[in-house]
């Protein structure tokens, strides 16, 4: 049995996860994954974990989202509903999509995860649990993965670089 | 010592929800997305896909780690999130500058990606 609160999370998450694969404005598409992402921040919070639910929010909402958003403007597809996109290949991935959601949710339903129980006399691991596991035992994971971020974010600097406009700001020879 | 004043009580009561059902949340989400790679042929859809099944591995964590319980699984959330966050960034990247030489965001139309 679930609750209303999980009803409601559900109905969110897949609907605007359906929604950003499948509408035809590709702004809109962002903006529904946005939504889904939110969504995904709720469960979160109703399995008691607050901390790694403002993590995403701050995250994905925040900075990726925004990002997507941010390169829909600037790519400006005129079409977004390409002819490449055939009748056969959408059967194909509907038929994949429901063969993958009906073998794993068989093997769930008759595995032993359906006896497993949330259980109530267990502390809650707040911000002091989560920063004492990240300081002691995976602080070196911690600096690799700053440096990871760092090189990350100056490759994709690198990437989008324009190489033209430098060209006619500098003298040639 | 509770992170916001309305959590200090336990949020998620028994006999409601049970590990399975967030299981199948994440089942399901992970279909969407591979209905999204296989059908897609927008670069930028191909990322939302992508984003989906990183969501819905990050679901699973958080439910074990809330079952078994540990702190671990919220760790190890926070590091995917920072990983996904660094792999879209990268690759937003690489589909402005397949703009700038194609004109069009249609991997389709990538025929060569070697210039």
């Amino acid at each position: 049995m679930v609750d209303s609160i999980f009803i409601g999370l559900s109905v969110i998450t897949i609907g605007s996860a359906i929604l950003s694969l499948e509408s035809r404005e590709l702004l809109y598409g962002g903006i529904a994954l946005a939504v889904s992402m939110l969504g995904i921040a709720g469960y979160f919070i109703i399995l008691d974990a607050p901390f790694v639910a403002m993590f995403q929010i701050a995250v994905y909402v925040g900075a990726v989202a925004v990002l997507i958003i941010f390169t829909v403007m600037l790519v400006r597809a005129p079409n977004t509903i390409t002819k490449k996109e055939t009748r056969k290949r959408k059967i194909a991935g509907i038929l994949l999509g429901l063969a993958f959601l009906i073998l794993a949710g068989s093997i769930l339903g008759n595995s032993a995860a359906t006896q497993l129980k949330f259980n109530d006399t267990v502390p809650i691991f707040d911000v002091q649990a989560i920063g004492k596991e990240l300081l002691t035992y995976y602080s070196p994971v911690l600096l690799v993965l700053a440096l990871t971020l760092a090189a990350a974010v100056i490759g994709a600097l690198a990437l989008a670089r324009r190489e033209d406009i430098e060209e006619r700001n500098e003298p040639t020879n | 010592m509770a992170l916001w004043p309305w959590h200090a009580e336990r949020i998620l009561r028994k006999e409601m929800n049970q590990p399975t059902d967030f299981l199948y949340i994440a089942v399901i989400l992970i279909s969407i997305g591979i209905y999204g790679l296989v059908v897609k042929r927008n670069a930028l859809r191909l990322i939302f896909s992508i984003e989906l099944i990183a969501n819905a591995v990050n679901l699973v964590l958080i439910a074990f780690s809330r079952m078994l319980p540990s702190p671990q699984g919220q760790v190890f959330v926070l590091f995917s999130i920072a990983i996904s966050a660094a792999e879209v960034a990268v690759g937003l990247g690489i589909i402005i500058i397949a703009y700038r030489f194609y004109k069009d965001i249609d991997i389709t139309e990538y025929k060569n990606l070697k210039n």
